[in-house]
């Protein structure tokens, strides 16, 4: 690998002072972007001592926050896991009328902000609208309650699993399916079986970045919670809450535990990159 | 693969149950009240005080549930469908959207408890910093250069609205009932306003944690527990020599309660607010208790202020105020023109 490397001109041709320059421009926007919010969320949470932090954990409403968040991420990802390799499915390996749309469709909560994402469904679903008091009668409350949330939680985190995959799947291309289909494996023997084992990986990308996002939603599903403590609030919303209540360590402490569910799952995926690398190049090559 | 799809099933499996197996069983009655920002505290308290009392006399355990957030969104929200047994915000306003709005609530409302409906009333006041550094006494001091003014946002917080009206009480009659001079003061105010936060404890927390402005328009409610729980050294509590007489409200929402079977309970929990017990974690949370006689030794008494309610004829009552002010295209509109 160095051998046929080094038949080329070096394409850092920078002077070392220049590289040094650019180096520390980086790794010092880094810190400040990334790093120093992250520090400050940890040295804010133990300020008042380990006891405080602990506490922030031993009430029953952020109990029912963190309950909540995981049901609303345990429902929403795997709705958006099955969504998202169906649609990046037919994206990616068929011709059909109206792709583009569909493609355009899927990456619009990426441009919508979530406020709005949240308004639609109360304006869909709340007690001023034609299907809420249809469904109140019923007894289902969607809004200001669990399926709210979770609709809310669907709709902004519905671009990160298709989007990971079409990009994949189409430039793995259709060869694999078609030689599948041709010695007589059926439509669903040849997804099962051809298709998935190729994308499995970007597939658990997809899934772990929709899950981070799922569980730290806050715009969307402040709109639709109606905020009664510990019913419908979930981590994000109860940060705010305690913010708001002077209660910055607890604030901070919840925030902490957000920060490392979203730092287990980069973990994750760096492990899984470590272990597997050669077999995820290998997958997205073919 | 087909392990790897089987594991995440179980995964999602897993965490689902454990979600599950920890929710809470409601067997016992629970309430919803929607509030507005500044009780959380006290509303705290009082549920709890609340909930004692009514096991005491009826051997039936009931959970008060809590809702916080700007007057008017919380308003929006239970007009959207948030099944509120009792609503207690920050203005009669907002209560009487939810009356036209959802004819969950009689249009009579104000006339069912005592003192129309607002067991505690409270005022606005400063909360300036260590010191007053801009020597700030009274309204007229709010518009002198490089004052910067905290308030909510009058649209959604109903606190912003008591602010802007006790701005406008002191420029009538300063200048006479002058209209032209009230409307040159109040705009002046809101340029002097670099922020709006949606509700008064969003400005409490831009003043008092962000650091940001001179002065923070307050309730005297939130003034007093800002500067509890920030230290006493940091903020001092200016207290001006004219204000609005804030009349926060109470009301029962007959169409969810009776829905919910709960309006027995909701009503005594709206009761209690006037008995002893009431009024004194009224008071002790800084509101002016409606009925002072009541309140048990301790709890220390607000600074005199001449005070002037919204139904005095320069305001007409909440319904004229609202339509003039605050209504879309109304004067808070024409007056405010963000980032000038």
């Amino acid at each position: 690998m160095s051998k046929v490397a080094s038949r080329y001109r070096d394409p850092a041709s920078e002077t070392l002072s220049w590289r040094l320059i650019l180096i520390l421009l980086a790794v010092a926007f880094l810190g400040i972007v990334v790093v120093l919010p992250l520090v400050t969320v940890f040295y804010e949470a133990f300020r008042k001592g380990t006891g405080a932090f602990i506490a922030a954990f031993d009430e029953p409403d952020a109990i029912a926050a963190i309950r909540l968040t995981l049901t609303v991420a345990a429902i929403a990802v795997p709705l958006n896991l099955v969504f998202g390799v169906a649609a990046a499915w037919a994206i990616a390996k068929f011709e059909f009328r109206g792709k583009t749309f569909l493609v355009t469709l899927i990456d619009l909560p990426f441009s919508i902000s979530p406020v709005i994402s949240g308004l639609v469904y109360v304006l869909l679903f709340g007690a001023q609208s034609y299907l809420g008091p249809i469904l109140k009668s019923q007894g289902i409350q969607i809004i200001f309650a669990l399926p709210g949330m979770v609709l809310a939680t669907i709709f902004v985190t519905f671009p990160f699993i298709a989007r990971e995959l079409i990009p994949l799947m189409q430039e793995q291309g259709t060869g694999d399916e078609e030689a599948a289909l041709s010695l007589g494996a059926s439509g669903w023997q040849t997804f099962w079986y051809v298709t998935l084992p190729n994308v499995k990986w970007g597939l658990l990308y997809g899934v772990l970045l929709c899950n981070a996002r799922a569980m730290g939603e806050f715009g969307a599903v402040s709109v639709v919670s109606g905020h009664v403590r510990g019913l419908t609030e979930t981590m994000p919303l109860h940060i705010e809450i305690l913010y708001n209540e002077y209660n910055f360590a607890a604030a901070f402490a919840i925030a902490t535990l957000l920060a490392l569910l979203a730092l287990v799952t980069l973990a994750l995926k760096t492990v899984l990159e470590l272990r597997y690398g050669d077999e995820i190049a290998a997958g997205r090559k073919h | 693969m087909r392990n790897f799809i089987q594991g995440l099933g179980v995964l999602a499996l897993g965490v689902s149950l454990i979600a599950g197996a920890a929710a809470p069983a409601f067997a016992a009655t629970t309430l919803l009240n929607v509030s507005y920002d500044p009780t959380r505290e006290f509303y705290k308290e009082f549920n709890a005080a609340f909930a004692a009392d009514w096991k005491t006399k009826t051997g039936e355990t009931v959970t008060i549930q809590q809702s916080h957030g700007g007057s008017g969104a919380q308003a929006r929200s239970v007009i959207d469908g948030l099944d509120a047994d009792v609503v207690t915000l920050g203005v009669e306003s907002d209560i009487d959207a939810i009356a036209s709005k959802t004819k969950k609530i009689p249009a009579d409302w104000r006339k069912r408890l005592p003192n129309a409906s607002a067991p505690y009333t409270s005022t606005i006041v400063f909360l300036v910093r260590k010191g007053n550094p801009k020597g700030i006494k009274d309204w007229s001091d709010l518009v002198k250069d490089g004052v910067q003014i905290i308030t909510p946002n009058p649209k959604t917080s109903a606190g912003g609205r008591w602010n802007y009206l006790a701005a406008w009480l002191w420029a009538a009659k300063q200048y006479n009932n002058d209209d032209a001079r009230i409307k040159t003061y109040i705009g002046d105010i809101y340029k002097h306003s670099p922020v709006l936060d949606t509700g008064a404890r969003g400005s409490t927390v831009t003043f008092a944690q962000r650091q940001l402005g001179d002065v923070l328009l307050a309730w005297e409610n939130e003034a007093y527990l800002a500067k509890q729980e920030f230290g006493d050294g940091d903020f001092e509590i200016v207290v001006p020599k004219l204000s609005i007489l804030a009349e926060p409200p109470v009301s029962l929402v007959d169409g969810n309660a009776d829905a919910k079977g709960t309006r027995k309970v909701a009503e005594a929990y709206l009761n209690y607010l006037y008995s002893a017990e009431g009024q004194t974690l009224a008071a002790k949370w800084f509101y002016r208790p409606s009925k002072p006689e009541l309140v048990k030794a301790g709890a220390a008494a607000l600074p005199k202020v001449d005070l002037v309610s919204i139904d005095d004829p320069l305001f007409g009552g909440w319904k004229t105020a609202q339509a003039k002010h605050f209504d879309d295209g109304g004067v808070f509109d024409q007056l405010y023109k963000p980032g000038k």
